[in-house]
């Protein structure tokens, strides 16, 4: 078991240098340069070459990489191109609202999705069912920009129960947490729905209706259990998915995470930010998908035979 | 200084008074209050050296002063720092006399080393400076920008809060140098201590000091208690929420949330706002110190044929361009627009007249059109503007194929000699720097931005203008300010000439408040304040 953890950890740590040395290159052939960036359209020349010179974007890749490298053991992500502030400092301040919102969005995704897929299967092959999948399926395939905004115009505009935008207290984290949750409820609703029917179908289910338990304690104490097993180790995959919607969501809602820092790094070019967000992005992920790992293993004791 | 001695009559002559015509704040501004402005993107830096996008610039201008300033809601020079100046007659020296009154917000009064330790750290490579190459005229400039040199030699002290700048050569245009943000005065010690943290601490003389940043959520701007303008700021306190997507910011502003959305009228909502009086009346409108326009490559052909690009500049319907994005500009005749000084008033510029075009075309030898390439920037409304623009080329048998690309690629092909025949530069297009003719000369018309990486897309360089364009800003006596205004206007209808460039439109400025916005509306148009001049305006509540 120790050794399978640890195989895994060498393969993400592994995957985590892959990423940086991608994302780096990539960034370096980006056709947009990010000395022209900070020095402006009024900047000499010279200014620009002196800029250039400072920031060691005269030297080749590879330096350049390895210096980042360099930095990146000891904790350092640089400096912002523009703020000039330290990336970390950047992103520490920011990490906790875009946790907080994952974690509202994950309790938002179960929360519609378990239900919507429990009902579905108790339903299963009635109107309530097919219409749960037809909504399940809007859910999943909607643009996340666009959830947000209509969310947005509806409950907080027009309705007023919710703040439009920002963050701080709970009402903030509502509908930000919905819009994201909303893509991953979909997903949930259908593996729910299918887990839950074959659960249903076992025989010890069976066994407790005949022994004439009544409905209610069959479901939720026999039934669901076993059912959601399967579904919560998938909660770490999710993070990756999460990583990805949070730039558009946090731009909706004005929430202060790290997906708003990215957003607003990518247009000016502010490579440290871009190179920082992608790496924490990229340890999240990693991190998530070790947790469904573990948290498969657990469930499951085939895995660990292996 | 011998020049300086011997001419010190007719210096004194041209010393500013202070008094005259000095600008009168509006007689009914209540002093309390707070306003929230909001943004969509965080705030970059709040560092004077560093800080060059419009959003941090007028917050920056709240929080430092320099030498010079502008009178609220024009382009008029006005003395900040300097209590006094004077100019010697050949235009080379400048001397500044420091106010007495002034502390910075650590409360430590400000001095004339820190004048000199400003423009010297401004200057310095180390410091990465967008705005170093604004100071390039004083005495000095080229040993520091390289490195060989720590200070500017020609920046002295020479007297208890007197401060002298020698010019390498005359530039009329210096005292607008000394109002960029570039030049604001900056205690060492606090510069020092924060070192590149100094953007997220800063420390200056202005109306308002930070009190509070929590990034990607909010800063808070306190009034400074002891600030060296009397009675001013009127303001307590300003929050710019940061991290606002317009079109929220607008919802909020109906709300009664937010004072000014400081990224403006999203586009999509402006014809259902400006077509509600109740909120139209509420949205000021001003001019801006931009101009959008066609570059022509005159390095390639065929626009290397002066008729051709007459021909092209005559082919462009600039009405239906501003329809585009709903009327929010006013055709542009010039590359001056109208709120600059220097503007030629009653030039018309090309007439809309295809056949005529057409006509010019055939008698330059291309009567049944050529092909080219038009650039243009990818994001909206840009690349709808270029299908205008193709429309009409067609119009006189020109093909032209739109490259949309990504800005940076746009800019890219600019600063090369032979890659883009026609770039329209929306997005990307001047907005000045200072209020000055000349700002809008050297980097995109003049020869010293025909080089390769400038800003010269047209690739114009004609030498008798550039001859010209330094004749004129060797005039510094403000006496003669008219006469230089003239030659630039003139330096100006002669590109026309040679038409380099279809001017196409000014953006207009549209600033959306709320009812409880007090002040001049010339307040909400700043030319140099964008969005508001946060040190004049009030609230009425």
């Amino acid at each position: 078991m120790a050794g399978f953890f640890l195989r895994r950890l060498a393969q993400s740590l592994l995957i985590l240098l892959g990423v940086s040395m991608i994302t780096f290159v990539l960034l370096y052939w980006l056709p947009a340069d990010p000395v022209r960036q900070i020095a402006g359209r009024s900047a000499t020349p010279q200014t620009v070459e002196n800029i250039r010179q400072q920031l060691g974007l005269d030297q080749p890749l590879w330096v350049q990489y390895w210096r980042y490298l360099g930095g990146l053991v000891q904790g350092d992500l640089g400096r912002s191109y523009l703020q000039k502030t330290e990336v970390s400092t950047l992103i520490a301040s920011r990490l906790p609202a875009s946790l907080l919102l994952m974690a509202g969005a994950i309790f938002a995704e179960l929360l519609i999705g378990l239900s919507m897929g429990i009902i579905a299967a108790l339903r299963r092959g009635t109107v309530t069912d097919q219409s749960l999948m037809i909504v399940s399926f809007i859910g999943v395939s909607a643009p996340q920009f666009v959830v947000g905004l209509l969310l947005l115009y509806v409950f907080a505009v027009q309705l007023g129960w919710f703040p439009i935008g920002g963050y701080g207290t709970f009402a903030h984290l509502v509908l930000p947490s919905m819009t994201l949750g909303i893509l991953g409820s979909g997903w949930y609703s259908r593996m729910m729905r299918s887990s839950m029917i074959e659960v249903l179908r076992q025989d010890y289910i069976r066994t407790a209706r005949a022994k004439g338990l009544n409905r209610m304690r069959i479901i939720f104490r026999h039934a669901l259990p076993n059912a959601i097993l399967p579904i919560i180790a998938m909660i770490g995959i999710d993070i990756g998915i999460f990583m990805g919607g949070i730039v558009v969501v946090e731009s909706v809602f004005g929430w202060p995470g790290i997906g708003q820092l990215a957003w607003q790094a990518i247009q000016r070019v502010d490579i440290p930010i871009i190179m920082g967000v992608t790496l924490v992005s990229a340890t999240a992920i990693v991190i998530g998908n070790l947790l469904a790992d573990f948290i498969s293993m657990i469930v499951d004791p085939r895995i660990r035979t292996r | 200084m011998k020049n300086l001695i011997s001419t010190t009559a007719i210096a004194l002559c041209l010393a500013l008074p202070a008094g005259a015509e000095d600008y009168q704040p509006d007689p009914n501004a209540q002093s309390g209050g707070g306003i929230v402005i909001t943004y969509k993107d965080d705030v970059a830096t709040l560092d004077p050296a560093i800080g060059y996008d419009w959003q941090n610039w007028s917050m920056i201008k709240s929080l430092f002063d320099g030498l010079m300033d502008y009178d609220p809601g024009t382009t008029d020079l006005r003395p900040g720092l300097a209590e006094s100046y004077t100019i010697s007659d050949n235009g080379t020296v400048f001397t500044f006399q420091l106010r007495a009154d002034v502390k910075f917000h650590n409360g430590r009064e400000m001095t004339a080393e820190d004048v000199v330790y400003s423009l010297n750290r401004v200057t310095n490579p180390e410091t990465q400076s967008p705005g170093a190459g604004f100071f390039w005229s004083i005495k000095g400039y080229d040993a520091v920008a390289s490195g060989e040199a720590e200070t500017l030699e020609g920046v002295t002290i020479t007297g208890p809060s007197t401060v002298q700048i020698e010019l390498s050569r005359p530039d009329a245009t210096f005292l607008h140098v000394m109002a960029l943000n570039f030049a604001s005065v900056v205690p060492q010690e606090a510069v020092e201590a924060a070192g590149d943290d100094f953007g997220k601490s800063p420390v200056g003389t202005g109306a308002f000091s930070l009190a509070e940043w929590t990034i990607g959520q909010r800063l808070i701007f306190a009034k400074n208690d002891d600030y060296w303008r009397n009675g001013l700021p009127y303001l307590d306190q300003i929050t710019f929420e940061v991290g606002q997507e317009p079109i929220v910011a607008l919802l909020r502003l109906q709300n009664g949330e937010v004072d000014v959305p400081g990224d403006g009228i999203p586009p999509a909502k402006f014809q259902e706002v400006m077509g509600d009086p109740a909120q139209a009346e509420r949205v000021v409108e001003g001019g801006q110190l931009h101009t959008g326009y066609i570059t022509l490559n005159t390095q390639m052909p065929p626009f290397d044929n002066a008729e051709v690009r007459r021909a092209v500049n005559m082919a462009i319907n600039k009405d239906r361009i501003i329809q585009i994005i709903n009327g929010r500009a006013i055709p542009a005749t010039q590359p001056l627009p109208p709120t600059m000084p220097g503007y030629t008033e009653g030039y018309e510029g090309y007439a809309f007249d295809p056949a005529t075009a057409r006509a010019m075309l055939a008698g330059a030898g291309f009567a049944d059109g050529f092909e080219t390439e038009l650039y243009v920037m990818n994001t909206d409304p840009n690349p709808r503007i270029a299908q205008a623009i193709q429309q009409d080329l067609a119009g006189i048998g020109i093909t032209a194929v739109i490259k949309s690309l990504a800005q940076a690629n746009v800019i890219a092909a600019g600063g090369e000699k032979d890659q883009a025949p026609m770039i329209w530069s929306g997005g990307m297009a001047w907005i000045a720097d200072f209020p000055d003719a000349a700002n809008f000369y050297g980097p995109i018309l003049g020869c010293s931005g025909a080089v390769q990486g400038g800003w010269n897309w047209s690739w114009y360089c004609n030498q008798e203008l550039d001859a010209k364009s330094t004749e004129a800003d060797a005039i510094v006596d403000p006496a003669r300010a008219g006469e230089r205004l003239e030659m630039w206007s003139e330096i100006y209808m002669e590109i026309m000439e040679d038409a380099p460039w279809v001017p196409v439109f000014n953006e207009q400025r549209y600033t959306m408040k709320s009812e409880r916005m007090g002040g001049a509306d010339a307040l909400y148009v700043d030319p140099v304040s964008i969005p508001i001049n946060y040190d004049y305006v009030f609230v009425t509540d």
